[in-house]
């Protein structure tokens, strides 16, 4: 995208039909480390990458509890997403004052993207740089939804957004159709192996990353680090056993190929 | 000159206006869970004060798919509960998401309302009996004009509380039939017809499962007052009635 004379307010349509800022801040999005979410019909798993600004420095938190029984991950600019995270508790907290049961996820959602469509119609207020994949469990079953700063909202089987999230979404693109049937462990296994594409080599420790979990029975909560290094490390023993059957024929290819990063 | 000299009248004055006694009144209110769902009866009797004015008056309604609100107190206020109860269902059927209100969200609500109005000093003047299943799970629960609020598995309204509940008490069970529930419920409406003045034989019952709801055409209780005490009333002391 190249700067032009229509991407100056938000309220300035190009003529194309374009709003460009509403673009720009979805290209925010894009910039931002990268985060992943999976769903079965149980259980949504979110996982994301925590960049330090430095050594000295703790990571920034891209997971946030909303309810016990909704959470969300953040890309872009995470001010904007820890902003918006103190609205959607504030939302799911009135709603159980009033009627003593959580809020449903997809009404949730459309508060939120309703916020966000409102930053895109005023001259004076400007669209929130942060995407958000808001997983929940209601009555209807499990959700995972992504909420853009254009204010538009999709459900998923699974998403990843963030920089290099398409690595991970094309690992998820071969394997989303049996998500559905997968196990609590098997979903929290496949998050880490999308996380670790879009690492592109860079080693996957429980050190940069943040797995939550929320289920049928157990409400949303970020899982241990300690924990998280056990599943890393059993990722890491079978692309090892992987990489040594490399010379056996071609089903044990199959599963190298599925392991191992993208070098394409 | 003389919109001011009004004006000053109004602030001494305070124009506001708050409910201060009931009117025109419903009487007890009776509701259990039975093996399918929850079942409530009501008379249908709108008392102005000791007169038995209005006879018709429909105090079990439904409301959304899931729950059934019977109440006792201020008829003008139960109308005015509706009324906020559609504005509730109408905004949750529009979200058209496939979620909906149960009748646990509903009691809630409601609380919230009742409590809040009485917080202000001016209160919705009844006591509200909410029943209903969603998803197979009966609930049935009271909220009082003050707040009061609380789930069990019988529940009842104003003399229903001292007439109708022992009777439950005592015959009440997890798995009671429709018929079993029917019956037992015209035993505690009877007694209200007889011990309770306010009390018309003109009754209603309601009961929802999860098929819906059904609310009885109106209909009336045999009662006995062939006693021989009723004979020669007087008789412990003549020159009384």
């Amino acid at each position: 995208m190249f700067r032009n004379q229509y991407d100056t307010d938000v309220t300035t349509w190009s003529p194309a039909g374009r709003l460009f800022q509403v673009e720009y801040a979805m290209e925010a999005v894009k910039q931002g480390a990268a985060a992943v979410g999976l769903r079965s019909t149980s259980h949504v798993v979110l996982a994301t990458v925590n960049k330090a600004a430095s050594d000295l420095s703790s990571h920034q938190r891209k997971v946030f509890k909303i309810d016990d029984h909704i959470g969300v991950a953040i890309a872009g600019l995470t001010a904007d997403g820890r902003v918006l995270s103190r609205y959607l508790r504030n939302e799911c907290i009135n709603h159980s004052f009033v009627y003593e049961s959580p809020l449903p996820v997809s009404r949730l959602v459309v508060h939120l993207a309703d916020k966000a469509q409102v930053c895109t119609q005023r001259s004076w207020k400007r669209p929130y740089g942060v995407g958000l994949l808001v997983a929940g469990l209601d009555e209807t079953g499990a959700h995972l939804y992504y909420n853009c700063p254009s204010g538009n909202y999709f459900e998923y089987q699974a998403f990843a957004i963030g920089s290099r999230s398409q690595a991970a979404k094309t690992f998820m693109e071969r394997r989303f159709d049996a998500f559905n049937s997968y196990s609590r462990d098997e979903l929290i296994k496949d998050a880490l192996f999308a996380i670790k594409e879009t690492l592109q080599g860079e080693k996957l420790t429980s050190s940069i990353c943040t797995v939550a979990v929320v289920g049928i029975g157990e409400p949303f909560h970020m899982l241990d680090q300690k924990i998280i290094q056990e599943v890393i490390d059993s990722i890491e023993i079978k692309e090892d056993d992987a990489a040594a059957a490399d010379q056996a024929p071609i089903q044990d290819e199959d599963k190298s190929s599925e392991a191992a990063p993208m070098d394409i | 000159m003389e919109m001011a000299a009004v004006k000053d009248s109004a602030i001494l004055e305070s124009g506001t206006e708050r409910t201060l006694y009931p009117y025109v009144t419903g009487t007890s209110v009776i509701g259990m869970k039975y093996k399918d769902g929850v079942i409530l009866a009501a008379d249908m009797g709108g008392s102005y004060g000791s007169t038995l004015r209005y006879k018709s008056v429909e105090r079990i309604k439904h409301i959304g798919k899931h729950s059934l609100l019977g109440a006792s107190g201020e008829i003008s206020d139960f109308q005015e509960i509706l009324r906020y109860l559609d504005e509730l269902i109408l905004y949750d059927n529009m979200w058209d998401d496939g979620n909906s209100l149960g009748p646990k969200e509903v009691h809630n609500y409601l609380t919230r309302v009742m409590y809040n109005r009485r917080n202000k000093f001016n209160p919705l003047w009844n006591s509200l009996v909410l029943g209903g299943v969603k998803n197979g799970q009966k609930y049935l629960g009271m909220v009082g004009m003050i707040g009061t609020h609380f789930e069990d598995n019988h529940v009842a309204t104003g003399f229903g509380n001292h007439l109708a509940r022992p009777i439950l008490r005592a015959e009440w069970r997890e798995d009671i039939s429709f018929e079993e529930a029917v019956k037992l419920l015209e035993k505690c409406l009877l007694v209200l017809l007889y011990r309770d003045r306010s009390a018309i034989n003109k009754f209603q019952i309601a009961k929802i499962t999860d098929e819906g709801v059904t609310i009885s055409q109106p209909y009336a209780l045999k009662t006995n007052w062939g006693f021989s005490a009723f004979q020669n009333p007087s008789k412990g002391a003549e020159g009384s009635w």
